[in-house]
């Protein structure tokens, strides 16, 4: 086995782990930096983010409000003194993405320009047309380049921790093209892995988003939290559930049922803005949560289109003209044409509401911390307490930018004050790592990896969908515990070194169900209905006497997760009534 | 209880399409060998898809990369019937009722099944310094973000575009002749950086455009930008580099170092 010291590994090289290394690399040129990833950097899913990132620029906006926006966004759930460091530091670190090189669509005179998005009073997200995570994601790549401290593992797997002396370690990685196992020994370890909204059947993600990250810090003790608070983004494409960006919503489209009516007004949402003359918090521009909601109440008043590809209403772009969708949204026609055969400058598209993201994730303080020492987390796979209970469009992209530098600076002084150990005890847990490893390859299983998948997928859309009740996620409950006993006995056909991708998926499934475990048993907990947890049972309400608190899960391995509650941090922002449309502006006055 | 599920594809009675696919494994294979599939046939159903069907139903051994299934991650590049092409973004509509050939992409080695070896490529594109090299008098944060026009940032916008894929080499027959080649989608993504108003490195990565294995070595067959699937056009961006490249030697001439 190979062993390879360096001061800070980073786990996943999308956004944020991207701008953790270029953190440490720029300002600690002693410390080595490990960047693992089991694919080419540019392949993670920070690719596929469309529509942009939230930084305050107007004259006319203000800190404050992108912080009231975010609270409230977040059903008064996120941490308050995080919210308040994000908004601070949010134009700061786009700036720097700027100076790196990113394209950020501009205004006539050179400066950056800015799109309206759900749940946003003001315009306030910065944008690379529709291309916002690809451009954000290929110049932190290509700035990485540039510093030779740091070290990337392109496409090795991330098998396990190293945990000794209750501190981490280290990690065991898997070269995927050679198969081959190493351990590589670090003074400290950032998780930076993405979500997991593969546990639900249609989802706008990408393969690689299996929560790997999730469940490795989970099984070594560290919570989960949050993990009931899954966002359903309103506009995927049926079928496929490729994401259609809220951007589209943002320069003005509108949402239309069957008969043509534009139905959020139904929904506290209205009254109806004139077309053309989108108003920031009304109607198409409410937050994720809301909008996915009413496509729900929509289908079962049976006010939307039936197709070959299932149940739809439709994003209208038509009245934006040819030339504004192919500044602003050029990739939303590209992909509307190839994935549903629809121009978008001549014909709505069919949208649904698909799994998009994970608010929750591992449990870190309002630095990026973990509860076990020198493990920091950050971005998707991470709940440092920026999103609540539903997170805003375009607040993601930037947490990457913020917390990643924060997560890399934090993570350098912990190196720095750390030594490496005695290699030998690391060693042996490597070696037990890499047996149980082998074991699981060398298995003779009968249980179909793709059946166990499928039934995941299907009972998380089921039980712990828009909306939620006691039986269905009960229901849920009980089937990934059957799925995990059938984990058990995988089958694995292919048993080669080189390139096994059949093996990948066993490992990542693993990963999966115990996510999906621990979402599904924080919600059937949460007995309010606040943000993206929504029950149609006995608590429709929010509760805030018994569940103004955070969930955290913890792992028990055959057992069902222990589900504890921590107290959410409230500065200036008292909980209220959570209003969109008219009502926000009454609220206001 | 999510909003109704709904049907991944309903699949058209009875209609099966035949996929072939070149199959390599070198802990056990001597050669590639082509290895039939049927799978049916569904109008909307990419390659990726087909291939996800194969893997799931058929030969779970057959390897392939992807991920995001909407042509923005750049995994899923592969020969489709001789052409490269994404998975992702290739239908089996395009094919049917014909038989789909597929192989790994041309002008790499072959890893396995259809992964190849991306280590020349990833490498060409460290080479170029693709990042902005900033003039002595470069702004710090505070004072905000740089003024870039619309019609500055058209200069290179374009050439921004490339996910990486690698098609633009696999249909490159100069690389396939010379490896050294720096190649279609690494000079596109130098041709980026030198034309973007905010960078001033364009002296130092002229250096490597004007090597005999840099812009000279393109012999303009054109097929790298018939082939991308981004529209990035990096057979455009070589010639532009080589005008450069020409007024340097001129000026080279004239202004020995």
């Amino acid at each position: 086995m190979q062993i390879i010291k360096t001061d800070v590994a980073i786990i996943g090289a999308g956004g944020s782990g991207l701008r953790a290394a270029i953190e440490i690399a720029e300002n600690h040129p002693q410390l080595e930096i490990a960047l693992i990833s089991k694919v080419y950097p540019m392949r993670s899913h920070t690719v596929a983010a469309e529509g942009g990132a939230a930084g305050v620029v107007q004259d006319s906006d203000s800190l404050d409000q992108h912080f009231h926006d975010t609270v409230s966004g977040g059903d008064w759930l996120c941490e308050q003194d995080v919210v308040q460091y994000f908004v601070e530091n949010a134009a700061k670190q786009l700036t720097q993405l700027e100076h790196w090189g990113c394209p950020w669509s501009r205004k006539e005179d050179g400066s950056i320009n800015v799109r309206a998005f759900g749940g946003m009073k003001k315009e306030r997200t910065w944008f690379a047309a529709d291309k916002s995570g690809f451009h954000i994601l290929h110049t932190l790549f290509q700035t990485s380049i540039k510093h030779p401290k740091i070290t990337r593992f392109d496409e090795h797997f991330c098998l396990d921790l190293i945990v000794e002396d209750n501190k981490i370690q280290g990690v065991v990685i898997l070269d995927i093209a050679e198969g081959e196992a190493k351990l590589i020994q670090a003074k400290s370890v950032i998780m930076a892995t993405g979500g997991a909204a593969r546990v639900y059947t249609y989802n706008t993600n990408g393969g690689i988003v299996t929560g790997d990250g999730m469940s490795l810090a989970y099984r070594h003790g560290v919570a989960l939290r949050d993990m009931e608070f899954i966002q359903y983004h309103p506009t995927g494409l049926p079928g496929s559930g490729i994401l259609m960006t809220e951007g589209c919503r943002g320069e003005g489209g509108v949402l239309i049922n069957k008969d043509g009516y534009r139905y959020l007004q139904d929904y506290g949402l209205g009254p109806e803005t004139p077309i053309g003359q989108p108003k920031n918090k009304h109607m198409e521009l409410g937050p994720r949560d809301k909008i996915s909601q009413c496509f729900w109440q929509e289908q079962q008043k049976g006010n939307v289109i039936s197709g070959d590809r299932g149940d739809v209403v439709h994003l209208d772009l038509r009245h934006l003209g040819e030339a504004k969708i192919n500044e602003r949204l050029p990739f939303i026609r590209e992909l509307a044409k190839a994935y549903v055969g629809v121009d978008p400058v001549y014909e709505p598209i069919p949208v649904r509401p698909t799994v998009h993201y994970t608010m929750g994730g591992i449990a870190t303080d309002a630095k990026t911390a973990t509860s076990l020492a020198g493990l920091y987390a950050i971005g998707e796979c991470a709940s440092v307490g920026l999103h609540g209970a539903n997170r805003l469009g375009s607040n993601s992209l930037t947490e990457l930018a913020v917390f990643g530098q924060l997560a890399g600076q934090q993570a350098a002084e912990y190196a720095q004050q750390a030594t490496h150990q005695d290699i030998t005890p690391l060693r042996q847990q490597a070696e037990q790592v890499i047996a149980r490893t082998e074991a699981l390859l060398n298995s003779n299983g009968t249980e179909k990896m793709a059946d166990i998948r499928q039934a995941m997928g299907d009972c998380m859309e089921q039980g712990v969908g828009i909306y939620r009740t006691q039986a269905s996620m009960q229901q849920t409950i009980d089937t990934l515990a059957e799925l995990k006993q059938r984990y058990k006995s995988i089958q694995i056909n292919d048993k080669s070194s080189v390139f096994n991708t059949e093996f990948l998926y066993a490992i990542e499934l693993g990963y999966l169900l115990d996510t999906a475990e621990a979402m599904a048993h924080s919600a059937i907990l949460r007995k309010e209905s606040r943000g993206s947890h929504q029950r149609i049972d006995d608590y429709q309400t929010r509760d805030d006497i018994n569940y103004l608190k955070h969930s955290l899960a913890y792992f028990q391995a055959d057992n069902a997760p222990i589900i504890k509650y921590a107290d959410v941090t409230i500065t200036k922002s008292q909980p209220a009534e959570r209003v969109y449309g008219a009502a926000s502006e009454t609220k206001e006055k | 209880m999510s909003a109704q599920t709904m049907p991944a594809h309903s699949t058209m009675a009875n209609k099966v399409i035949e996929v072939e696919i070149l199959r390599y494994r070198p802990e056990q294979d001597e050669k590639p060998f082509p290895q039939l599939f049927e799978v049916p046939y569904n109008p909307d159903m990419s390659i990726l898809e087909a291939l996800q069907y194969i893997k799931d139903h058929l030969d779970s051994s057959v390897s392939f990369r992807w991920s995001c299934r909407m042509a923005i991650c750049g995994s899923c590049g592969l020969m489709v019937n001789n052409i490269p092409k994404l998975g992702c973004k290739a239908f089996l509509r395009d094919y049917y009722p014909q038989k789909v050939k597929l192989e790994a992409l041309a002008n790499f080695p072959i890893e396995r099944d259809l992964v190849v070896d991306m280590g020349d490529f990833i490498k060409k594109l460290e080479e170029i310094k693709p990042y902005i090299i900033p003039a002595t008098d470069d702004k710090c944060l505070s004072e905000g973000t740089y003024k870039q026009t619309p019609e500055q940032m058209e200069k290179y916008k374009q050439f921004s575009m490339c996910i990486n894929c690698g098609l633009c080499y696999s249909a490159c027959p100069q690389y396939g002749l010379d490896k050294k080649f720096t190649g279609p989608a690494a000079l596109a993504l130098l041709a980026r950086y030198n034309r973007d108003s905010r960078d001033a490195g364009s002296a130092e990565r002229m250096k490597i455009v004007n090597q005999e294995e840099g812009v000279w070595s393109c012999t303009f067959v054109g097929y790298c930008s018939v082939v991308c699937p981004k529209g990035v056009d990096p057979a455009a961006a070589i010639q532009l580099l080589k005008v450069e490249s020409s007024k340097d030697y001129l000026i080279g001439m004239f202004k020995p170092d």
